[in-house]
């Protein structure tokens, strides 16, 4: 398969060869070629103080490039990536060098059809998501054949494949069809009808050989061979208002995340949103119950997941906001958010000269109230039963407020307060630490000094009488003209009751940006703890030493 | 060993002899209504689009996007561009976007890509990252990061393709 790819690679090449000695290049019919790369060298300092644990090769990389080719409805490409040797806080199964990513796929007229590798996505992603998040090393991609067909307001897409774990496939086959019909595209006269109603339904379907394993006890037990989960979903919109829901029901699906239990699984959700000039409201809700689903029964906790569970809470980027941030529990949990959106009009008292945006948001996830089965694995192993009318154990919770106001055409202010509660022992898998309550506050000063110049000051401060008590951080950033950006910072764990390991985490960055490259070099420190991109996390260790990255897209 | 060699071999032969005139690929977005849109249908009658990713999670998104919404008005009646915002939000908040656009009063064309698949087909590493193409729909240019004042640049590349002159990558 992969020398297949290398020939069909070598005579797209002699075809943009050809290319060039053709007519002007953008009258050729030879195709475009594009693509990205980025690469992360890391240098370690030895540093046990702050936890830093010793890297034997002293420096390590990451990196990848995408190489994608078009020619009008035919697309194909490749990912290289390269890890040598994975940096800290990756997965270690990242090791080497490969291609673990090619594609082709071309449309004919309604149909398109794509072999190799593809990502995927049914309505919300509950029965089913396959995304890569290449900065936490988060990649489930799809590798097998994929058709999808379009037809008056009918969109139909089915697949057959297996999927990416690391350098390597998960044991499962994974199936899936999926089904949305666009109301309004029915019929010529409601496609410009106010109301637009969008239905959606999927079926998708996990084959995993074996149908019986032994549990750690040495019992064995009987599982199901396929495993089907269904979906319906419902999207209505109606001038300012829109409701979406989803729900997805799972036929018993016994793994090591669930601990062998036989129970079905159940998610909903259900997401409503009010907008108008100034001002705009949404509301969301979700509930799950046992729906963990992956192409390998015995995969752990961040391996081969087919459904994606969003979790609703609010992603905050600044980096004591999302000190301890939430990560969603497939195994159970109910959750929900509500947020306010408002822009005071400018020239009034309270809106100021220029205008003033005020945020307000909620949320928070909550287990489920369950009742173990007595004996708690009887012959049944149903494991539990829910009482639907009530919430377990709390999640996470989180209310904040952000109030940003542009005070002249130089100078803009923000102030963000956020009040938290998480719990280390669910979400960190930790039994037996306590509830942490956090109240964090920040402000953010921008200062334009000229056209090309400019800086920006994030001054926070965490306050917490749990774990390790309170944080300040400061930051101050510095652009210096069209491609240079300058940042220091430091955050400092002065309340820790452990005075000898009150630590400073400082770091200087210098970056330079042009056009579609960024080229940064960094030295510093940085603190343990749970990152996160668009709210996926992952635990990284602490760091001592030298940061170099570069990203690019020709 | 040999595969990597050629793999490098490859890449570079392949970035040499790259076609600038690159556009945008054909990906299916939903609009706010839920509505799937192909990008094929993207078009300003000739005249220059600047097309930005963002999120509702990116702070320098945010940042860019209000920059841009305060001269917006000012821009389309010089030279008649275009701004069509790509949201990668997923579905943890993509139903926060129309209320954050609303609210802000963005006259935008405004999409959802919601997997990902138009941010992977124009080779978006992280957000912000902002292309401009020309009236025909090349994309001449590009630019990664957002800081105050970087607007400033955005005008003036859609001023030099508006009469005409080569813009410098």
């Amino acid at each position: 398969m992969k020398k297949l790819f290398f020939v069909l690679l070598l005579a797209l090449c002699s075809l943009v060869l050809f290319g060039q000695e053709g007519p002007p290049p953008q009258n050729n019919n030879f195709g475009e070629i594009h693509g990205n790369f980025q690469t992360d060298v890391q240098y370690y300092n030895p540093d046990s103080a702050i936890g830093a644990p010793p890297v034997p090769e002293k420096m390590l990389m990451n990196g990848f490039a995408n190489i994608n080719y078009t020619n009008g409805n035919f697309k194909a490409g490749i990912r290289y990536e390269s890890y040598l040797n994975t940096i800290q806080g990756f997965d270690t199964r990242y090791k080497g060098n490969g291609i673990p990513y090619r594609y082709a796929t071309y449309t004919v007229d309604e149909l398109e059809v794509t072999v190799g590798n593809f990502y995927e996505q049914f309505g919300s992603g509950m029965s089913l998501r396959t995304y890569e998040e290449r900065g936490l090393g988060i990649d489930n991609v799809l590798d097998g054949l994929r058709l999808k067909y379009t037809l008056h307001g009918f969109y139909l897409k089915g697949f057959i494949a297996k999927q990416r774990s690391y350098f390597t496939q998960g044991p499962g086959i994974i199936r899936g069809f999926d089904g949305e019909l666009r109301v309004s595209e029915l019929i010529t006269k409601w496609a410009d009808s106010p109301t637009q109603i969008v239905l959606g339904g999927s079926f998708v379907s996990k084959y995993q050989d074996g149908n019986q394993i032994f549990l750690a006890s040495g019992t064995p037990l009987n599982v199901p061979q396929n495993v089907g989960t269904s979906a319906g979903r419902i999207s209505l919109t109606r001038k300012k208002i829109s409701i979406s829901g989803e729900y997805a029901y799972k036929i018993n699906d016994p793994s090591s995340i669930n601990n062998f239990i036989y129970r079905p699984g159940e998610a909903i959700l259900v997401n409503a949103s009010y907008s108008k000039k100034g001002l705009g409201i949404s509301v969301g809700a979700k509930r799950v119950d046992n729906f963990s689903f992956k192409s390998d029964r015995k995969a752990g906790l961040s391996d081969l997941d087919i459904s994606f569970q969003p979790a609703l809470v609010r992603q905050h980027t600044y980096s004591l906001l999302a000190f301890y941030p939430y990560a969603s529990q497939p195994t159970g949990e109910f959750g929900y958010q509500a947020e306010i959106q408002a822009k005071l009009k400018k020239g009034t008292k309270l809106g100021g000269e220029y205008g003033t945006d005020i945020a307000i948001n909620y949320s928070g996830a909550n287990g489920l109230d369950t009742i173990p089965t007595i004996p708690l694995y009887d012959s049944s192993r149903i494991g539990y039963t829910t009482n639907q009318f009530s919430l377990g154990d709390v999640y996470f919770q989180d209310l904040n407020i952000e109030i940003a106001r542009k005070v002249n055409p130089k100078l803009k202010i923000m102030l963000l307060y956020s009040y938290q509660v998480y719990n280390k022992a669910v979400i960190q898998v930790k039994p037996g630490e306590p509830l942490i309550y956090s109240n964090i506050g920040m402000i953010e000063l921008s200062y334009k000094i000229s056209s090309s110049r400019s800086i920006r000051m994030e001054m926070q401060h965490l306050y917490t009488r749990q774990d390790q008590k309170s944080w300040v951080m400061g930051l101050i950033e510095y652009g210096a003209g069209e491609h240079w950006l300058l940042s220091l910072q430091d955050q400092y764990n002065y309340g820790n009751s452990k005075v000898n390991e009150r630590f400073h985490y400082y770091n200087a960055t210098v970056a330079y940006l042009k056009n579609a490259t960024r080229i940064s070099l960094g030295y510093g420190k940085q603190r343990a703890g749970i990152f996160c991109v668009g709210g996926v996390c992952r635990y990284v260790p602490a760091f001592n030493g030298l940061m170099f990255s570069v990203t690019s897209s020709f | 060993m040999k595969k990597i060699i050629i793999f490098f071999a490859l890449f570079t032969l392949l970035v040499s002899f790259q076609d600038n005139a690159r556009k945008v690929p054909s990906v299916d977005l939903k609009n706010l209504d839920g509505k799937t849109v192909n990008t094929s249908t993207f078009s300003n009658d000739g005249k220059p689009v600047i097309i930005s990713f963002w999120a509702t999670w990116c702070a320098p998104c945010k940042t860019e996007l209000n920059a841009v919404a305060e001269v917006y008005s000012d821009w389309q009646k010089e030279t008649g561009v275009k701004l069509i915002a790509i949201s990668i939000d997923d579905s943890r908040s993509s139903s926060k976007v129309a209320p954050y656009v609303n609210s802000k009063g963005w006259e935008y064309e405004e999409y959802l890509d919601l997997n990902s698949d138009l941010k992977r087909a124009m080779n978006v590493n992280m957000p912000p990252h902002t292309f401009i193409l020309d009236g025909k729909g090349n994309i001449v240019w590009q630019h990664v990061g957002f800081k105050d004042g970087d607007e400033a640049q955005y005008i003036e590349v859609v001023r030099k393709i508006i009469k005409g002159e080569k813009i410098d990558h």
